[in-house]
């Protein structure tokens, strides 16, 4: 058969749009092998080929158009679908059958409206340029962007969940953000009063001014900032710059324009065949009217668009017959749910409430007239409760004697539906609509890992809010298989970090052989266990690691207590508590680093690094460092590096507390403290944030009642912002509470895991760990306490106990049985400075760096 | 037993190279020997007690190997070398991750509290 035979006898299917659902219609055509019978085009008014708007927030964070595109650059040529970018549809001829574009025309035997919705920008006066952006495309974006160059400050019209995530958008490109919102509440579709409530409150705990109630009458000239925006009750709120976000509109014009039949609220009305009133047309998505109704998420488009492609190939097609708007999102760090009738409007509904007024969280549960299903479910603050209540109600599974535990804070032993519970009919992922059933026949069909299962069965790969459900029903799965999923730390021993931390705690145990020998296999460890075991027992016991019995099991920047460079020399790091240094400290330094003609640098944590020193060099510098009153800085051990701090009170003129001192007594306290990963710490002396210590795995900022406790950020690689944790705490309170949420990390942390990745995987979040270590939920407290009081105890200066042990010494020689250096370490010089020579590979072994 | 390598010839010539108090159990420390640099591991305890290997990793070009982490990875003894921590067979100096990377080996023995090795 010829190609282009086959070519002249395929009828010809045009699509027009190419946005999410779009593009799912074509994927779900491809897929059905409908190439084979239809000749494709894809019409899209954008010049970007079809991204995902749900995370289209990430665009300002790092994501470029290109990693929020939804397939490869080659996918439509490669299937030999002819898109059209950047040429808009702009006319439908319904009686010659065509669409007409500025380019001409082109004839269809069966069309599909996908055009969107745009967003609802209401007539202000005064609203124009800068004081009239949007938030829909990549675009529109690049619009904030720009006007966000010259701004301070932002206002967000609209506060359902575009207008916060847009909000978050100009949080993040460093405005001063606002939101203000026409109905008395936040969210007004998905939420209640008190679901509004906690989340203003969590949002404005942020930083981001919440207006309620607001009606914006006209926008003029500002006098502080460029635009100002008059209220209704004569308030006024200044602005540089005004996204719109109240709402969207079905972008209907085409269908109107060629007279299709269009709902009065706006949308080509549809059949559940998602036909038009036009046998030809069909429609899909936010451009669609189904039962009077638009469906402004993306999963009913995606069932919309799956129905179609099975009706046009002749598939016996399911009828689409409404959607679950269901809802589960991060807003502005702001975890958010919505289930079902989330208002309790269905007659006869009860309401379980429960409200955290102290840290802004709210929980509701809507059941039926007899208790026995669940209708709906409102969540604002903690969205671990989610999955389960949406299995409950999507699948009408029968309620337990005592409902509300469903709701209650998990420490109190809620009864958690287990994977095992879900029917094989039980919706996993409603992006993609991948059941229970689904999910196990891929694991049955060979998908031995998360990963393949996710491919095979595309689950958790829409808007990801299923992930830890599909992970969960995994899990289960394969252990029902009798597939054990292995989580041994090595070759050596079937535990993991934390059980091995259980059993080295409860039993007393000291040394790597005695826990090899009662737990373990072989004699001799590896440099996996080795090295996490030493850690385990440092930060139990907190020996000197120095130890003979400890010395084997250190990474080899630990065994000689220094940071090995790519050459093999070392770089020097004395501690500098709080980044405070006397010029007399300071020029001891200097002439150290002088007299061993060391490359000097000061890093990011306030300390000064001194590198090109050879093995047998590092006891003589060290011995000058420690006669001057340095001790050792901890740069090569999974320990605490530097507390950080601004000036504060003392010297600067906005500062409120002494943060020099809180940063001294903190470094001083957990100098030493060894972790399954380093421990960053930084001090802030007032709300500007000098010290950056929201980037810290513990930061302190300080407030003109104490001080306000930040946990588990990140700076490097994976930068995470730290969660406010507590406030205004006295310094007493600040010290007990850092002791809990560190000795709870040691306890319960993977090997090499930071503070950040901890605490993501962390089940029932920041909510949890506050009931942990505030509300002490598992009556730890004192235990945790008391085990960091015995390390703080026992520290002692590792260089100033090695140097004053011959033994110990021996292993700092370059050669036992020679008094010369290294001869192939060779220095160049550089900026005034000496830096090695041959030019060896890179290698990031250095952690001092920030 | 004292004898390291009980397989080599008896008309062997042995240089002692440092004490055996040099040495450091369960790790490593490095000789200079007739301009070059060996690394020594010591394992007592063991059927072998002493392993001698060039002190040269040839992946970074930097002489650390005496520094590495010893270990054992399915019943091989290994040293991990600290820039990258690939692993050397103690035995055959053999790169358990790259076959293109070997470390020379030296034989050793302990003698009368002295560390010897077999000239070539």
């Amino acid at each position: 058969m010829q190609a282009t035979a086959n070519e002249a006898q395929r009828a010809r299917l045009v699509i027009v749009g190419n946005g999410m659902v779009g593009h799912h219609c074509v994927e779900q055509l491809i897929e059905r092998g409908a190439l084979a019978r239809f000749e494709l085009h894809v019409f899209a008014e954008e010049r970007q080929r079809a991204y995902d708007r749900v995370h289209l927030s990430e665009y300002f964070t790092g994501s470029c158009a290109e990693t929020l595109a939804l397939c490869d650059r080659d996918y439509y040529a490669s299937n030999g679908v002819h898109l059209h970018l950047g040429e808009a549809v702009l006319d439908i001829d319904r009686e010659r059958q065509e669409v007409i574009t500025a380019e001409g025309r082109l004839g269809y035997d069966q069309l599909i409206l996908a055009t969107g919705s745009y967003p609802f920008v209401p007539p202000i006066e005064g609203s124009s340029g800068n004081a009239r952006l949007v938030y829909r495309t990549l675009e529109d974006l690049d619009a904030i962007r720009a006007a966000a160059g010259s701004a301070r400050r932002g206002v967000v019209v609209g506060g359902g969940l575009l207008g916060l995530e847009a909000a978050n958008a100009l949080k993040s490109l460093g405005l001063q953000a606002h939101v203000v919102e026409f109905a008395p509440r936040l969210m007004p579709v998905q939420l209640d009063g008190e679901g509004g409530a906690a989340l203003k409150a969590r949002i404005e705990a942020l930083g981001v001014g919440v207006h309620l109630a607001r009606a914006t009458q006209s926008i003029s000239a500002g006098e502080h900032y460029r635009y100002r925006m008059n209220f209704d009750g004569g308030e006024h709120l200044e602005t540089d710059l005004i996204v719109f976000s109240a709402g969207i509109r079905p972008q209907d014009a085409l269908g109107r324009a060629c007279g299709l039949e269009i709902a009065p609220r706006g949308g080509v009305v549809i059949d559940s065949q998602c036909r038009s009133s036009d046998p030809r047309i069909f429609a899909i998505g936010e451009c669609a009217s189904w039962n009077g109704s638009v469906f402004g998420l993306v999963a009913p488009g995606y069932a919309m668009a799956r129905n179609l492609a099975a009706l046009v190939m002749g598939e016996s097609a399911g009828e689409f017959s409404g959607a679950d708007m269901s809802t589960k999102l991060k807003l502005l760090g702001v975890d958010v749910g919505s289930i079902g009738d989330a208002q309790g409007v269905t007659p006869g509904a009860r309401s379980y409430r429960f409200i955290d007024e102290a840290s802004a969280s709210y929980r509701r549960l809507v059941v039926d007239a007899n208790g026995k299903r669940v209708l709906g479910a409102v969540l604002v603050g903690d969205n671990s409760y989610y999955d389960t209540l949406l299995q409950y109600a999507q699948n009408g599974i029968k309620l337990p004697a005592d409902p509300a535990a469903l709701i209650l804070p998990q420490g109190s032993g809620a009864p958690a539906l287990g994977a095992d519970a879900l029917p094989d009919s039980a919706t996993i992922c409603s992006c993609h609509n991948v059941s229970k059933g689904a999910v196990c026949a891929a694991i049955d069909g060979g998908c031995s890992d998360l990963a393949s299962v996710k491919s095979c069965t595309r689950a958790a790969s829409g808007c990801g809010g299923c992930a830890a459900l599909l992970k969960q029903v995994f899990e289960h799965e394969l252990t029902a298989r009798g597939v054990t999923v292995d989580k041994s730390l090595c070759e050596h021993f079937a535990y993991t970090r934390q059980e091995l931390y259980g059993l080295v705690r409860v039993e007393g145990i000291r040394t790597f052989s005695e826990l090899l020998e009662r737990h373990g296999k072989g004699h001799v460890g590896c440099a996996i266990c080795k090295p996490a075991v030493g850690n385990i027992l440092a930060s139990c016991w907190n020996q000197p690691i120095m130890d003979p019995a400890l010395v084997p099991l250190q990474d080899t920047n630990d065994t000689f207590m220094a940071n090995m460079q790519k050459n093999g020399s070392y770089s020097v790091v004395p501690r500098i508590p709080g980044g405070e240094i006397t010029p007399e400290k300071l020029i001891v330094i200097g002439q150290v680093a002088k007299k061993y003609d060391l490359y000097t640098k000061i890093t990011g944590g306030q300390r000064i690094d001194l590198f090109g020193a050879q093995l047998h060099e590092l006891p003589l510098i060290w011995g000058e460092l420690i006669a001057a009153g340095f001790e050792t800085g901890h740069a090569y051990g999974k320990s605490t590096r530097t507390v950080k701090s601004c000036v504060g009170s003392t010297w600067c003129r906005y500062g409120v507390q002494d943060s020099v001192a809180m940063a001294l007594r903190l470094e001083d306290r957990y100098k030493g403290l060894r972790a399954p990963h380093k421990l960053k710490f930084a001090v802030s002396g007032c709300t500007r944030e000098c010290a950056e210590a929201q980037s810290k795995d513990i930061g302190v900022i300080a407030t003109d009642k104490g001080w306000n406790l930040y946990v588990c950020g990140n700076g490097g690689m994976r930068p995470r912002h730290a969660e406010l944790f507590a406030t205004d705490l006295d310094d007493e309170t600040l010290v007990r509470l850092i002791d809990r949420v560190l000795m709870f990390y040691i306890r319960t942390a993977d090997k090499l895991q930071r503070t950040s990745v901890w605490r993501e995987g962390l089940e029932g979040g920041l909510d949890y760990l506050k009931q942990v270590v505030i509300d002490d939920s598992l009556g730890l407290a004192r235990e945790l306490e008391t085990q960091m009081q015995q390390v703080v105890d026992r520290y002692e200066c590792e260089w100033a106990n090695a140097l004053g042990d011959p033994e110990k010494l021996k292993r700092f020689r370059t050669f036992v049985n020679d008094q010369r250096a290294d001869p192939d370490v060779h220095f160049v010089r550089e900026r005034g400075q000496r830096r090695p020579a041959a030019p060896l590979q890179l290698i990031p072994t250095h952690e001092e760096t920030m | 037993m004292n004898l390291s390598n009980t397989a080599v010839a008896s008309e062997t010539r042995w240089q002692a190279v440092c004490q055996a108090s040099d040495l450091v159990a369960d790790s490593g420390v490095v000789v200079w020997h007739a301009g070059e640099q060996v690394a020594l591991f010591y394992l007592p305890g063991r059927d072998r007690q002493v392993y001698a290997l060039e002190n040269r990793d040839p992946r970074s070009g930097a002489n650390i190997i005496g520094r590495g982490l010893v270990a054992s990875l399915q019943g091989e003894l290994v040293v991990a070398a600290p820039l990258y921590k690939q692993h050397f067979c103690l035995h055959d100096g053999r790169c358990l991750e790259d076959p293109t990377q070997a470390l020379r080996v030296w034989t050793v023995r302990l003698r009368g509290g002295e560390v010897e090795l077999a000239r070539s």
